[in-house]
């Protein structure tokens, strides 16, 4: 292979005006975590609520839930993005459009604003297969206990749902930290972005994608980690996924 | 809202986005499942088996495929794939491949880790007794997999296929960063010619929302009928 590899190029300055490529790599990474945080608080709130509708004795909240889950679900994140950044500023009055477009960190917004409800839809299915899987007598002690419904959910099902999707939510946060490279198509100078200009500039194709890999890789074994230690602190005893008996 | 909404650009531009676009997003869709079907197949063996070295190089790929955004691994494949060809032909300079090569090698590649999770634990849903049964009748380890294991460990994962499926046919609208004319890239080209942005966005999600919808539908009632039959 005649290709110049030069790994010093991470020191070199980008032609950005300032600082190295590699300040240019880690602002990507800040922008990879910033738009992936804000998504994914969007998408636990979101998702926890439609799918606690889902999993409720009524026709209508089930209903909208159903309706919510499928529509984020079925459409490509990339097209839903499109659909936030360039459809919806034509859809509301002009005014507000205008503002829309020229807002700062639009692309940020936009990109943390679709993620979330994209997310949002995985979470909510997860959180329904959680309240599904837990006996049913957990609810009728509930509701003989005189709570009401949403005691219910927030003191009896709610917390050992969570205890029992962790690992799934983790394998979702990944997913949602890895789908915000997505953004690049709207704008948003997040990690993938940022490896791809600094070869543009540079050319060092590979230097630029290795860096961009091995930093996805370190985030992704932080985020395991860390959900693996929660997981274990919060596992409910006598549980197969516990060690305690 | 809809009052200046354009029907007649949806119109005029059908032809070039289903007979362009859409042929070429389901080609992308179906090569690279029958590509990384295979390949992830081979990679779930490799990591049941019991050479050492086998397994972690596959356990390795899977992890590594997995931790990484697709849209990255679009780039890399986009970038090595050359390299690669020049490598192997031992020509004088990277060997052009082309964005349908390039896409497709990305996804059967990215998919194939997906699957061999998928066809490893259909593997791992079959009792022992059978692998035992095979052996004592004589049946080599290929014997074993291809005539006993893996039809049945297919018939059992069609569901969670079916929905990776879908997931594969969505994802294969990320090709649009390599200015690929799949079904979005075609109706992008026409938002942007025309200006006509909303109706081509709204339009590309409503065919990928009722394509997806009626197949992730008919992949639930799947999965209900089969665990009814087990």
């Amino acid at each position: 292979m005649n290709y110049h590899w030069n790994w010093a190029i991470f020191w070199e300055p980008s032609p950005e005006g300032w600082g190295t490529y590699a300040d240019m790599l880690l602002s990507g990474l800040f922008w990879t975590l910033a738009t992936s945080l804000v998504a994914w608080i969007m998408a636990l709130v979101l998702g926890v609520v439609v799918g606690v509708m889902r999993t409720m004795p009524y026709r209508i909240p089930a209903a909208i839930g159903y309706v919510y889950v499928e529509l984020f679900r079925n459409i490509p994140l990339l097209v839903q993005m499109f659909l936030w950044f360039f459809v919806m500023p034509e859809l509301v009055p002009a005014e507000l459009g205008r503002w829309l477009k020229q807002m700062p960190n639009a692309p940020f917004f936009n990109a943390a604003l679709s993620l979330g409800f994209f997310t949002s839809a995985r979470v909510a299915e997860q959180v329904r297969a959680g309240v599904e899987a837990l006996p049913r007598g957990q609810r009728m002690a509930g509701t003989a206990l005189g709570l009401t419904l949403a005691q219910v959910y927030g003191y009896v099902l709610l917390p050992m749902v969570f205890r029992i999707i962790l690992p799934p939510l983790t394998s979702e946060f990944l997913n949602c930290i890895k789908n915000s490279s997505v953004a690049l198509t709207i704008g948003l100078m997040e990690l993938t972005a940022r490896a791809r200009s600094m070869q543009e500039f540079s050319f060092q194709v590979f230097e630029a994608f290795t860096a961009a890999t091995l930093l996805y890789v370190v985030l992704n074994l932080v985020v395991t980690f860390g959900m693996r230690w929660l997981e274990k602190s919060v596992a409910v005893p006598g549980y197969i996924g516990s060690s305690r008996a | 809202m809809f009052a200046n909404f354009d029907f007649d650009v949806i119109v005029r531009s059908l032809p070039y986005l289903f007979l362009d676009g859409m042929t070429f997003t389901l080609m992308l869709t179906g090569l690279s499942l029958v590509g990384s079907l295979f390949i992830g197949t081979l990679i779930a063996l490799m990591q049941l088996s019991s050479y050492r070295a086998l397994s972690l190089l596959a356990v390795g790929y899977v992890n590594l495929m997995r931790a990484l955004p697709l849209v990255l691994i679009i780039f890399w494949f986009y970038f090595l794939l050359p390299w690669i060809g020049q490598w192997v032909t031992g020509a004088s300079r990277p060997i052009q491949v082309g964005a349908f090569t390039s896409a497709l090698v990305t996804f059967i590649a990215f998919e194939a880790a997906y699957f061999a999770e998928i066809m490893r634990a259909g593997i791992q849903s079959i009792p022992k007794g059978q692998i035992a049964a095979s052996q004592a009748l004589g049946m080599t380890y290929w014997q074993t997999m291809v005539d006993v294991v893996l039809p049945q460990a297919f018939r059992n994962m069609i569901p969670l296929i079916l929905t990776q499926t879908i997931i594969l046919f969505q994802d294969t609208s990320l090709v649009y960063v390599l200015s690929i004319p799949d079904f979005l890239g075609a109706a992008s080209k026409v938002a942007q010619r025309d200006g006509r942005l909303v109706e081509m966005y709204t339009f590309a999600a409503v065919v990928y929302f009722i394509i997806s919808f009626a197949a992730s539908t008919y992949a639930r009632r799947l999965q209900m009928r089969i665990a009814v039959v087990r």
